[in-house]
């Protein structure tokens, strides 16, 4: 193995630069004679539109131009898209409602986009919005989840009779019935999955450019996925045709899903800067980043689990009531249905499983994917049910799980929703988490907690997630308008360095140097003379982003595959350059070598030969460049057990984390450091989902309350633990690495285990996020319930 | 109203007419092209902005450039030595993966640096104590929390053999 090739815990070829403030964020990217925009936007949550009058606007200090819907409407622009059909169970397509740029003539959630103010500077932007008159109608809003599709609910959508964009379901309802027509025992449970806000504290940003010269448009952008973004932009939004649209992702600060979609306000700026001839950049203040970044989560569920006398389970039936917030966004679809029933089997061998998913239209931001996309919400309800079901059956919730675990010699297990696990090792990993967990302990702890006046709780999660989303037929057949492959290009430049081209994008994640410690494997390159470049469509070949833990899974492997072409094409140069014939030469740690000789090329001086081609054959071509697209052949699997152990006080309802245990398998490592970091952020995530974070919206008003960091409880240092992470591998057959994928573990299973501490430790049921007042309130109401009886 | 502020940052004493709502971390990224200090937030909450003022940190969306007017501000970019040689602090920051995006990371290691200021053998519940005003999203604290604990025996191994 090449020392800093995979497996190893390399530091991280990125850091330097942020650690010095060296960063290249799109804000910090200025244009000469740029502008600034600010988008106004709409104080209601649902209005009809009658007038919007801009004339004093417009003569203010300083303005460019203002735009409304109207405008961006004659100019044929088309409005955001989602990228993912839906079919509703009696086999119609979903109700997708019109998503303009600009609202034209309603607005349907507080923080709409209503008119957009072009100015030197943005303070004058923001001075000439205030004079903008909109003459609004009220509308009754329609926000709560539950109650979005009742007959009298407000409509947000005319397309969308109730307010149901899909009624979709999936499994056997017959088998399923009939599991429970045999159940000795059935738990049930009704589950809220709180709505969260992603805030990846890099606010959203955009800088739109044009080239009268060429007629061409320069967008840059937060964007998780830059490809994406400029099909989108050209096919159906019709900026300008792929060619002439280069749209570059800089650092990027963090995304979590959110900087996925393609939202109105970069669309707006790559617009406007061919109207107003000089480039347009917008940064979104966090107050915008609340109001309209696209939201996660938001599920209301009704779940039952049928089960022997023996603690086997025999069925497992769910309903959901998904939020999507006003407009489709552009996966939104896909997150509460096939991102989501398809998980529902978890890690048990279920025999029967039914689902059903109401899709619905509220007056609140658009929701999409937010870190996990549909999986955080099958594992809550799984891994909820299952220590629901044990406790109901007074069983040892770590026993009820191995009981129902799929085996280790079970793979390829189809499950009755789609899935085909590839492999994995259940019980090993729960075993491992109880050890690192000292569970066999636990009962002593518990009671020293009771002797300090303090409540103790232990809680599970044994989840499982498909990453690497791919591949591209099999998401066509659950309805995704696009395929999702990966690209890779390897160039050797002529002084043996290398640079790698990936469609993959990293914000966060450090794809420079797990990409690079790939290449060290593969062809013996040192880490230090390879540069990663990604985020830029005029650079790298067409690729599909970073997102659902897919960048080493699906963009690894197309730099495996590239890496191969290298090889053979280095073989032909070698074979030549030794006169050997080319069956002969070997490669192995960056040497190519002639068969039983001690005659050798380093691949540096291969790289060097195909650049300076003197004595080439006429059927040698010149150069060492290759590139591959890769399209898998499965989801990957990565899965594990999380145990949370909590200490609550009583008298104050506050939960404090006395221990947190990941056991993961996450299949080949390639740098392990940069995979716990992974880890340990998802853990935050969820561990803010369950205890602290909620996205609250005013039933009444559609106000959203929770609209700055003094009402979002963000998770800080003081609120978490140290982690206690350990691993197990199952190499995963499905892909050439081997690799899994990590980056949405944390946020998947720490939900569960939370809460299933928490209501352990409470011995009552309540919803997340276990504030401390919830808490207490529980609390209180159990104590008044025993002095009742 | 512009006005004419004077200051002294990283080391090179700037003045510059600006208008007098313009806040310190706007003075620094517009005015001055110091793009390492970050904004993440309107409310004073999240620390992307923290830099030093006359020694302290200070979130720099909170203040007037004009309030830092004859002060001595020192931001990420002027934490390593002249000579490129990094601060104990952005070192272990590298060491221990204390970041992952890098958005917050210069307010963080910002504050962190005046911690160990104050206080030079914090304990790890005192390090996330100090850090609450600094919020990350990416990487759940726990190797930030490492990395603060790491450079502080560093720097204290470092004024031991100085002394
Ligand atoms: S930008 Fe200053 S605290 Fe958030
Ligand atoms: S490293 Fe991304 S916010 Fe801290």
């Amino acid at each position: 193995m090449a020392p800093d090739g995979i497996g190893t815990a390399l530091r991280r070829k990125e850091d330097k630069r942020f650690i010095t403030g060296n960063g290249h964020y799109t804000d910090d990217l200025n244009r000469q004679g740029q502008a600034h925009a600010y988008f106004l936007r709409s104080p209601l949550a649902h209005a009809r539109i009658r007038s919007i009058k801009t004339a004093d606007a417009e003569k203010a200090d300083g303005v460019v131009a203002v735009f409304t819907g109207k405008d961006v409407q004659a100019a044929g622009l088309g409005g955001l898209i989602c990228g993912w059909m839906v079919k509703s169970k009696d086999g119609s397509d979903m109700k997708a409602g019109a998503h303009p740029a600009l609202a034209v003539d309603r607005v349907r959630y507080v923080g709409d986009h209503v008119a957009v103010v072009i100015a030197e500077t943005l303070d004058q932007a923001k001075d000439a919005a205030d004079l903008i008159d909109v003459d609004y109608e009220e509308l009754a809003p329609i926000v709560a989840t539950a109650d979005a599709d009742a007959p009298d609910a407000p409509r947000v959508h005319d397309e969308a009779p109730d307010n149901v964009c899909f009624d979709w379901e999936i499994g056997d309802k017959a088998a399923t019935d009939g599991a429970f027509e045999k159940a000795s025992h059935v738990t049930r449970m009704s589950l809220i999955n709180n709505r969260l806000i992603p805030n990846a504290i890099e606010p959203r940003a955009a800088v739109g450019e044009f080239d009268p010269g060429t007629d061409s448009y320069t967008l840059y952008t937060t964007s998780q996925n830059p490809h994406v973004a400029r099909l989108v932009l050209s096919a159906f939004v019709g900026i300008a045709p792929e060619h002439k649209l280069r749209v570059v992702a800089p650092d990027v600060g963090g995304g979590f899903g959110s900087k996925i979609f393609i939202y109105a306000e970069e669309t707006i700026c790559v617009w406007a800067a061919a109207k107003v001839k000089r480039p347009v950049k917008w940064t979104a203040e966090r107050g915008e980043s609340f109001l309209s970044d696209a939201h996660g989560r938001d599920h209301v569920t009704e779940a039952e689990m049928a089960l022997d006398a023996d603690g086997r389970i025999l069925g497992l039936r769910v309903h959901t009531k998904a939020n999507l917030g006003a407009y489709l966004s552009t996966f939104a679809s896909a997150v509460p249905t096939y991102l989501y029933g398809t998980l529902l089997s978890g890690q048990y061998a279920i025999p029967a499983i039914h689902c059903e998913v109401r899709g619905l239209y509220t007056n609140t931001a658009p929701v999409d994917a937010y870190r996990g996309a549909g999986r955080p919400e099958a594992t809550y309800v799984v891994e909820r049910m299952c220590e629901r079901a044990a406790r109901d059956l007074k069983m040892d919730p770590a026993e009820f799980r191995r009981k129902n675990f799929i085996q280790p010699d079970a793979y390829p297990y189809q499950t009755p929703v789609i899935m085909t696990y590839d492999c994995g090792d259940y019980p090993r990993g729960l075993q491992k988490a109880l050890e690192n967990a000292d569970y066999a302990n636990f009962a002593k702890r518990r009671s020293e907690s009771e002797a300090r006046g303090k409540l103790r709780g232990v809680g599970f999660s044994s989840y499982i997630e498909a990453c690497g989303i791919a591949p591209s037929a099999a998401v066509g057949s659950l309805g995704a308008g696009v395929g999702l492959w990966e690209s890779a290009k390897i160039r050797f430049n002529p002084t043996g360095n290398v640079t790698v081209y990936t469609g993959a994008h990293s914000h966060g994640q450090g794809h420079e140097t797990s990409f690079a410690q790939l290449i060290s494997s593969y062809l013996g390159v040192d880490p230090a003379n390879v540069e990663v470049s990604h985020g830029d469509t005029a650079q790298t070949p067409f690729g599909m982003g970073t997102y659902g833990s897919r960048s080493l899974a699906v963009g690894g492997s197309a730099i495996f595959k590239a890496a191969e072409k290298v090889i053979e094409k280095g073989k032909k140069i070698a074979a030549h350059l030794m006169e050997a014939s080319e069956g002969d030469i070997e490669f192995k740690d960056g040497k190519f070598t002639v068969a039983g000789t001690d005659n050798s090329k380093t691949i540096q001086e291969i790289a060097f030969s195909a650049y300076v081609p003197h004595n080439y054959p006429a059927d040698l071509e010149p150069g060492l460049e290759e590139s591959a697209f890769y399209d898998p052949i499965n989801f990957t699997f990565p899965a594990g057990t999380q145990i949370c152990e909590v200490e609550i006080d009583p008298d104050t309802g506050v939960t404090e984390i006395v221990n947190f245990v990941a056991v993961d398998d996450f299949g080949v490592i390639i740098n392990p450091m940069i995979v716990e970091g992974q880890v340990h952020g998802g853990i935050a995530q969820g561990v803010g989902q369950a205890l602290l974070e909620n996205c609250v919206y005013d039933t009444a008003t559609g106000q959203l309350l929770t609209g700055s960091y003094m009402d979002y409880c963000m998770p800080r240092a003081d609120n978490l633990p140290s982690f206690n992470i350990g691993m197990i591998e199952t190499r995963n057959p499905s892909n050439p690495l081997g690799v899994k994928g990590c980056g949405e573990a944390g946020a998947i299973a720490a939900p569960a285990a939370v809460m299933n501490a928490v209501t352990d430790a409470i011995g009552m049921e309540i919803q997340m996020p276990a504030s401390p007042e919830r808490v207490w309130r529980a609390i209180q109401q159990n104590r008044q319930a025993v002095a009742a009886e | 109203m512009p006005s004419t502020v004077s200051m002294t940052v990283n080391g090179k004493s700037v003045s510059k007419e600006v208008d007098d709502r313009t806040l310190l971390v706007q003075f620094l990224r517009e005015d001055l092209h110091l793009t390492g200090t970050h904004v993440g937030c309107d409310t004073s909450q999240c620390g992307s902005c923290v830099v030093h003022v006359n020694g302290r940190s200070v979130k720099a969306c909170t203040m007037l450039a004009a309030q830092a007017d004859g002060a001595s501000v020192t931001s990420i970019e002027g934490l390593a030595a002249e000579d490129g040689t990094l601060h104990p602090m952005q070192e272990a920051f590298r060491e221990h993966h204390g970041l992952q995006c890098g958005f917050c990371t210069p307010g963080m290691i910002m504050s962190a640096v005046d911690l160990l200021q104050n206080n030079p053998s914090p304990s790890e519940h005192e390090v996330r104590d100090w850090l609450e005003g600094n919020i990350c999203r990416c990487t759940g604290y726990h190797n930030i929390v490492k990395a603060v604990l790491s450079a502080a025996d560093e720097m204290r191994g470092a004024a031991k053999a100085a002394e």
